[in-house]
């Protein structure tokens, strides 16, 4: 039987309007309804709100995640917990995934991208790693809309006050540029971190009678209702949503890492949770459902930053640097020694009950009385209506006249807002604390080793959405095989992906149809390259004054290196070495850069996904690299075999001669800037093994020239010396950030 | 040879170096918390890089009231080698260890790349294993690393040999383009009195180590194992 729910706050009347701004449809109200059999009060409305909210319930999405491969023999932990899990071998647990904080950006930028870093290292460390790497993948509007240079600083700066403070190295990441981002900037985060394979902690709240513990900040008015924010379209009144941003504070969350990790080090935890997105309340329904459990949680033993709180604004805060830990019986003054040690708060808040319900008490009355299962797992679930995004054509080089001289178009190239260097942002994060970064960010991929052995990690981040765009389904494959093919150039075995899936409105069909389209491609990359996805994040609305955003499905792979002395990198490394072409070339510019920023055009086909080539091309590369025989290795990606010869020349500081091979009817725009999938780039000191052992592949390979001199010359029409491709590549932001803001 | 290397709530470099101290002594340092108050007998303290303290109020200045600090000052007027990296050079300065203070980057933004510095004197146990004029290449990684004094204490340090390190280019010119952080004289690192401390905000220690990309800053910890052994 139910108590009947009292509150201490002012009693409200839960009018339609009020349940309306809870962002609850008449549909779900009317499931609350049935579920509670009376009305809720406004605290358990406001549960239902941030429980149900597509942030946290993932409603439109959970169909199409669920066809997505989850499993390999090395998948420890699929998705589902705070993050994925995966066997990298010598006992060892990598932990990673990626997660947005787009919408708080946006508003506050420093604020919400350093509590995007903050909240999934939380989510990597509550699982027992100690992070390793982060990684951000940035987009921001036209570099001409007056926010994009204040927004761009504001992230950078807010991204390295908080990795920085927790001496986590920024090893990696993205940063690109597109009008449909001018409103809904996209902020995301991954964190990589390692932990014993036999020692993972997860979040099931089991036990009848064990106490149920708080640490870390203390809650305050802060953020309360993030989450149903981040689950709406920005409009005119978005300014005005400014105090729903969190405050990070960085240093606490430093102390809370090392006091978790040292409580860990104990048996002393039964299920542990950090609180992220709708605080305390999804944290502890989510343990509860997990563990199959009840809670019942006096909210006056809450450590709070101030008097008078509610138990709403307890329930829905969403502070930082906040924990929820079950420990086992007896063990609360060890912990609490540890978390005293690390000057942090240490509560016991309540305790696990055996009868499925969320009870909550305050002034020692009853203020909420939920039942947990229905809430976690009765949340709605759509099948959205989604139209297909029709197939454009294919746009072969030949049936488009260069508007530029190829040299011309190269440097130009190189010096775009998306193509070019980005050491403007990643100086400003420490990418060397901890002492093992092998690879540092600007690479195909940042590697750090594994503390204390001769392996290493391989991460990347990646997505080209003007591909999601023009045909969602190949844009998802490519955007997982591009990140397969970052983690080999290294010489790295790929081995898993998280997801943050960053689209507009689910509710207007043609933007579902992106969605299922991109999950579509990305599946079968999956499947194909045996590359599961271990975790991932779903940001929706992405919108403003319905204007959507590309469809962008960022994915961030991880993979391992055996011997780390065996790791390839992209530079040019010395004179009269082979450079090789793994891989075909059509010389098609549909969706490329080139037709962009050159043609500025937009139209045509994506380069074709030929999954078999790809992982026939990759295996083949990495084969290669372990035996020895190449000096360097650079997938070929945006901006084509040009801009990929000039990043090898520019970072070897070394130029090459290259000749476009003559009979193959495509014209030289084409070869250079066409970005067909699959391919490498290679140097050789001994080209003939290299041939020999792609003829006995069956991998096509072409000998296209030799390293050497000042100039990079590739064919007839470019010729330009590596000091110039350094300085046009060099330039772009670091002068775009010096002008001063306008306001 | 003993080490101690002190660690902060906060400080986050505290294993790196013990790393490259374990390199070259050929075993772990001690890592001591901030709060003891009895301080073993050691060869070398190491005051590491961080944000202890989240580097509230000041850089440096809550992690330089800490109980252990009072030992630390003691033991460096008894002679023993404390080493300041980065925010432990800002803790030293706190401490009053060293002279002058170490103000915001003249960019203001905080800047993590490899720079070149120039060995400017080896008369101390620090720098001891360098040539002086030698060019190393070390990163920094900094918000805070603006190295700030009053003219005469420029000079006296000058005039003192206490300049340890300077930030130059290439070919060891001292210029504008080489210098990170606006720092005074290019000063990248300052001994102590006694040349028994040495405070820098450059981290020798992150490149001790082939694999990640450089080893000139090896020779420090090398040369500290000499001058212990000596």
């Amino acid at each position: 039987m139910t108590r009947q729910a009292t509150q201490t706050a002012t009693p409200a009347e839960i009018t339609p309007e009020l349940v309306a701004g809870h962002g609850l449809s008449e549909d779900e109200y009317a499931r609350v309804l049935k579920i509670l059999g009376r009305e809720p009060n406004l605290t358990e409305l406001g549960i239902f709100s941030v429980m149900w909210s597509e942030h946290c319930s993932y409603k439109s999405s959970k169909k199409y995640l669920k066809t997505l491969p989850t499993e390999a023999p090395w998948v420890i932990c699929g998705p589902g917990e705070n993050a994925g899990v995966i066997d990298i071998g010598d006992g060892l647990a990598a932990v990673f995934k990626m997660e947005s904080h787009n919408h708080p950006s946006f508003i506050e930028p420093y604020q919400g991208a350093a509590t995007g870093v903050g909240g999934i290292l939380r989510d990597v460390f509550t699982m027992g790693a100690r992070p390793v790497a982060n990684l951000n993948a940035l987009r921001f509007g036209s570099p001409d809309h007056p926010k994009t240079r204040h927004l761009v600083a504001g992230v950078v700066a807010g991204i390295g006050g908080y990795g920085n403070c927790m001496g986590i190295p920024t090893v990696g990441g993205e940063c690109q540029f597109d009008p449909s981002y001018n409103g809904n900037i996209l902020v995301n985060a991954m964190t990589v971190g390692l932990a014993p394979a036999d020692r993972i902690f997860y979040s099931a709240a089991t036990g009848v009678g064990n106490p149920v513990v708080y640490v870390g900040s203390k809650t305050g008015r802060d953020g309360i209702h993030g989450a149903t924010m981040a689950s709406a379209e920005f409009d005119a009144e978005t300014d005005a949503k400014r105090p729903t941003v969190q405050v990070g504070d960085p240093f606490t969350e430093k102390l809370l890492l090392e006091a978790c990790l040292e409580l860990m080090a104990s048996d002393a935890i039964v299920a542990i949770q950090d609180m992220g997105a709708a605080g305390l309340t999804c944290s502890t329904f989510e343990m509860a459902d997990k563990g199959g459990t009840g809670i019942e949680m006096d909210l006056d033993q809450v450590p709070v930053r101030e008097l008078g709180m509610s138990a709403y604004e307890i329930m829905l805060s969403e502070s930082q640097e906040r924990m929820v830990i079950v420990l086992k019986p007896g063990r609360e003054d060890e912990a609490r020694a540890v978390f005293g040690k690390w000057e942090l708060d240490f509560a016991v808040v309540g305790h696990l009950t055996d009868n499925g319900r969320m009870v909550l008490k305050q002034g020692g009355e009853v203020v909420a009385d939920l039942p947990i299962a229905p809430l976690a797992e009765a949340s709605p679930e759509y099948d959205r209506p989604w139209e297909a995004t029709p197939s454009p054509a294919p746009l072969p080089a030949a049936d488009i006249d260069p508007p530029l001289a190829d040299g011309e178009a190269l440097l130009r190239l190189l010096a775009c807002p998306d193509l070019c260097a980005k050491n403007w942002i990643w100086e400003q994060y420490d990418h060397m604390v901890m002492g093992d970064t092998v690879e540092r960010p600007g690479g195909d991929a940042g590697v750090v080793r594994i503390h204390g052995s001769n392996r290493g990690l391989a991460v990347t981040s990646d997505c080209s959405p003007r591909y999601c765009y023009a045909d969602p389904e190949s844009g998802g494959a490519q955007a997982v095989a591009e990140a397969w093919r970052n983690l080999t150039a290294t010489g790295a075995r790929p081995l898993a992906i998280t997801d943050c899936m960053n689209f507009g409105n689910p509710e207007r069909p043609e933007i579902m149809g992106q969605f299922v389209g991109c999950i579509e491609g990305m599946g079968a990359a999956c499947r194909a390259l045996e590359f599961p996805v271990v975790s991932g994040n779903v940001s929706f609305y992405n919108e403003t004054n319905g204007e959507g955003i590309l469809p962008t499905p960022v994915i961030g792979g991880v993979g391992v290196i055996d011997d780390l002395v065996k790791r390839m990198t992209l530079a040019f490394k010395a004179q009269g070495e082979t450079i090789l072409l793994v891989g075909k070339t059509t010389g098609h510019l549909g969706a490329t850069t080139w037709l962009r920023e050159i043609a500025e055009r937009r139209d045509g086909a994506p380069p074709a996904m030929d999954l078999n080539a790809e992982r026939g091309n990759g295996d083949f590369t990495r084969g290669l690299i372990e035996e020895g025989l190449l000096t360097a290795c650079h997938d070929v990606a945006s901006g084509g075999i040009s801009v990929a010869l000039a990043e090898m020349a520019i970072s070897g500081g070394l130029g090459a001669t290259v000749a476009i091979p003559e009979d193959i009817g495509i014209p030289t725009h084409g070869w250079l800037f066409a970005e067909d999938q699959g391919r490498y780039l290679l140097t050789a000191s001994n080209p003939t093994l290299v041939m020999a052992a792609a003829q006995k592949a069956g991998v096509a390979i072409e000998n296209i020239g030799k390293t050497g001199g000042d100039l990079l010359t590739v064919g007839d029409t470019v010729a330009i010396s590596v000091s110039e491709l350094t300085r046009a590549h060099g330039s772009w932001l670091p002068e775009f950030m010096a002008v001063p803001d306008e306001n | 040879m003993k080490a101690a290397v002190i660690v902060f709530p906060g400080s986050n470099c505290d294993r790196d170096v013990a790393v490259a101290l374990e390199q070259s002594m050929g075993r772990a340092p001690d890592m001591v918390w901030h709060r003891n108050t009895n301080l073993g007998a050691y060869d070398l303290i190491v005051v590491p890089g961080g944000f202890a303290y989240g580097d509230h109020l000041r850089s440096g200045a809550i992690a330089a009231h800490s109980p252990v600090m009072r030992e630390v000052a003691e033991r460096a007027k008894g002679g023993t080698p404390v080493l300041g990296i980065c925010n432990g050079f800002q803790i030293l300065i706190e401490t009053g260890l060293l002279p002058g203070a170490l103000m915001r980057n003249s960019s203001l933004k905080f800047v993590c790349r490899d720079v070149l510095l120039r060995v400017e004197t080896t008369a101390n146990p620090f720098t001891r294993a360098y040539a002086k004029g030698d060019v190393l290449r070390i990163p920094i990684a900094h918000h805070d690393g603006n190295y700030f004094a009053d003219e005469a204490t420029l000079d006296r340090l000058e005039n003192d040999d206490r300049v340890a390190l300077r930030y130059c280019d290439a070919d060891g010119k001292l210029t504008a383009g080489a210098n990170p952080n606006g720092s005074a004289r290019s000063i990248a690192g300052i001994l102590g009195e006694d040349r028994n401390v040495l405070g820098l905000m450059p981290h020798p220690e992150r490149l001790a180590d082939a694999l990640l990309g450089g080893v000139d800053g090896r020779a420090m910890f090398d040369g500290l194992v000499e001058a212990c052994a000596a």
